[in-house]
């Protein structure tokens, strides 16, 4: 058995001894700190490269930890769809990583540092976990790993709305945690497996029985409350627009994701469209929500005065992109549907990064606060209007290319008005963008004369903000690359390749 | 009409036992003002999960899953879905930590828990 071979187990392990080892290094100097958990998610971000390039030469990677064969053992399941998930995931954690130092010592306080980097990576972990698990139990214990460790994170921005915002999301993640915990329980209780292969393999005999239904509402229910579905959406806000900087860029683009994916892999994977479409029809329905929600957390967003919390509700609106591509459910919008996971991680992290550069310099994020902000600090607007472009869809960034094959996906399947209220979904983003960009840009005379001899932030935070922006550019226009990846992933979802 | 009542309610109760509970669980952590009501509603809500997986594993005359020596017949009940509860078990005393934790700063920083008071103090601030 050589190094390659076990590096699913390792993606996993690797930070879960990690933060152990900074919680034992920062008891000495927490210097130590930061150096360890960086070295630890790069390397992961490599591991993961290697993974996604072995399954698209080799093919789906099943993985028995222990040795011990399902239906015995727990399986690690990696095919090209997770590959791509556990990419993202680990590349907006690495960006993170590089920005939270700065960010951490100004929002959080040195006592706490080391809390903070063990917490960070154990709620790496269990996102990776979710991701790349082929188990359906182990799915749930790796949601609530990360769920303890997203909670303890929002808390500890040291603002007494913090706690409540923390406190509010623990109760509705609970009960998240609870409705998937039965579902799963009345899945294994109609075909006896808990692996997702064999549930697939055994559901279709038990697929009249009410059982089924009611874990297919338990589970879809339970994972739209994690993924922030309209209207289950209330706790994002709150635990978007009060946990520091660091916190808010890693949940806002890689959590609800992994909960989005979940949704995907237990709805395509186990369930497969014969049941979503033929004996339990739900699409309609799905689509129906996710419109709804494309419109209302746009024009919630509008409405704000905070500009993080404007970002929050432009991910209530996003979320609602994602979900609209299992609403219409065929090969076009699904790739549409993976590839706004990716976009929309890099989008909203890089928007995200602007919205903890500007409380890190000017110490607030309420609109009325920034006018004239871009004479202060040029580079990170520049950075939120590419990343703003994106998010409106404008081409050739990555926002355009996912919204434009949803659209080619609905319109494919003969849901002419929903592809029409997706693009009214796009100009209602402009709304919220272009208002920060007028305060920015076109209001106020705020003084940018000594600009020229310090850089607006420090460089540990602007580059990663940088790297993504442009990331919204550039995968955009080598899109080609990307859909070898994504095309068959969608494919795998339908049940073909 | 007796047979069919029965099989629904009675045969059944396990289940009907866990749905209540889950119930009152529930009503608690939606209708009660005060935060630690609301974890304790929590708590019982989970409860009645652990509960309804618990039953799920039963077999009726089934003994506990010990390897017996050669020669004894035993039917055993199903141990997986107990060991399953056990790590929610777990989970559920981590997040009842943590959300007695967060009730503690909660009080320290506004000296309330209960929710109407809370928004009262924060519209104060």
């Amino acid at each position: 058995m050589t190094l390659i071979e076990h590096l699913p187990v390792l993606v996993i392990t690797i930070p879960i001894l990690a933060s152990l080892l900074i919680l034992v290094a920062g008891w000495w100097d927490r210097r130590f700190c930061y150096p360890i958990s960086l070295v630890t998610i790069l390397s992961q971000f490599g591991a993961a490269v290697i993974i996604l390039a072995q399954v698209m030469r080799e093919g789906p990677i099943r993985y028995h930890l222990g040795g011990w064969a399902p239906p015995l053992g727990i399986e690690l399941a990696i095919d090209s769809f997770n590959g791509f998930v556990l990419v993202t995931i680990l590349l907006l954690a690495a960006a993170t990583a590089v920005y939270a130092r700065r960010s951490v010592e100004h929002e959080i306080g040195p006592e706490k540092t080391v809390s903070f980097y063990v917490l960070f990576q154990l709620l790496v972990t269990g996102l990776v976990g979710m991701t790349i698990t082929g188990d359906i139990f182990n799915l749930y214990v790796f949601l609530e790993i990360s769920s303890i460790a997203a909670y303890t994170l929002i808390a500890s921005a040291r603002k007494p709305r913090s706690y409540l915002a923390s406190f509010n999301y623990l109760i509705l993640g609970s009960i998240a945690g609870g409705f998937i915990l039965i579902g799963t329980g009345n899945l294994y209780a109609a075909t006896g497996a808990l692996n997702m292969l064999d549930m697939a393999r055994l559901l279709p005999a038990s697929f009249e029985l009410a059982t089924v239904h009611a874990g297919f509402l338990f589970l879809v229910i339970g994972y739209s409350i994690k993924a922030a579905f309209f209207p289950l959406h209330i706790w994002l806000p709150d635990a978007y627009a009060e946990s520091p900087s660091a916190v808010t860029i890693l949940i806002s683009t890689v959590m609800s994701k992994v909960s989005v994916y979940a949704l995907l892999r237990i709805i395509f994977t186990i369930f497969t469209t014969a049941y979503i479409i033929d004996v339990f029809p739900v699409t309609g329905f799905i689509l129906f929500i996710a419109t709804v929600a494309m419109i209302a957390g746009a024009v919630l967003a509008i409405a704000q005065s905070d500009l993080k919390r404007m970002l929050a509700y432009s991910s209530v609106s996003q979320i609602g992109y994602i979900m609209f591509a299992l609403g219409v459910a065929n090969q076009v919008a699904l790739e549409g549907g993976i590839l706004h996971i990716l976009g929309h991680a890099v989008m909203k992290g890089c928007l995200f990064m602007v919205a903890g550069l500007i409380i890190y310099r000017v110490g607030t994020s309420r609109l009325s606060d920034l006018e004239g902000i871009a004479k202060v600090m040029p580079i990170s607007c520049a950075a939120f209007a590419l990343a703003g472009a994106s998010m409106i869809g404008i081409p050739p960034t990555i926002g355009f290319m996912s919204k434009y094959y949803l659209v080619l996906g609905a319109l494919e399947a003969g849901h002419w008005a929903y592809a029409a209220i997706l693009l009214l979904g796009s100009l209602l983003a402009v709304g919220y963008i272009w208002r920060f960009i007028e305060i920015a840009y076109f209001r106020g005379n705020r003084d940018g004369g000594h600009r020229a001899r310090t850089l607006e932030a420090p460089a540990s935070m602007l580059a990663p903000m940088v790297v993504l922006a442009l990331l919204c550019l550039f995968l955009g226009i080598f899109v080609e690359g990307l859909m070898e990846i994504v095309g068959p992933a969608a494919a795998l979802l339908l049940g073909g390749a | 009409m007796i047979e069919p009542l029965y099989e629904l309610f009675f045969a059944r109760y396990n289940y009907w036992m866990a749905i209540i509970l889950m119930l009152i669980g529930l009503y608690a952590l939606i209708a009660k003002q005060n935060l630690v009501k609301k974890l304790i509603g929590l708590n019982i809500f989970q409860t009645a999960i652990f509960l309804f997986y618990i039953s799920l594993g039963e077999v009726r005359g089934g003994t506990a899953p010990i390897y017996l020596p050669e020669g004894v017949d035993a039917l055993y009940v199903n141990p997986l879905p107990h060991v399953l509860i056990l790590t929610a078990i777990v989970v559920g005393v981590s997040v009842t930590a943590v959300g007695l934790s967060l009730i503690v700063r909660i009080h320290e920083e506004y000296g309330v828990i209960d929710e109407a008071d809370l928004v009262q103090e924060l519209r104060r601030r």
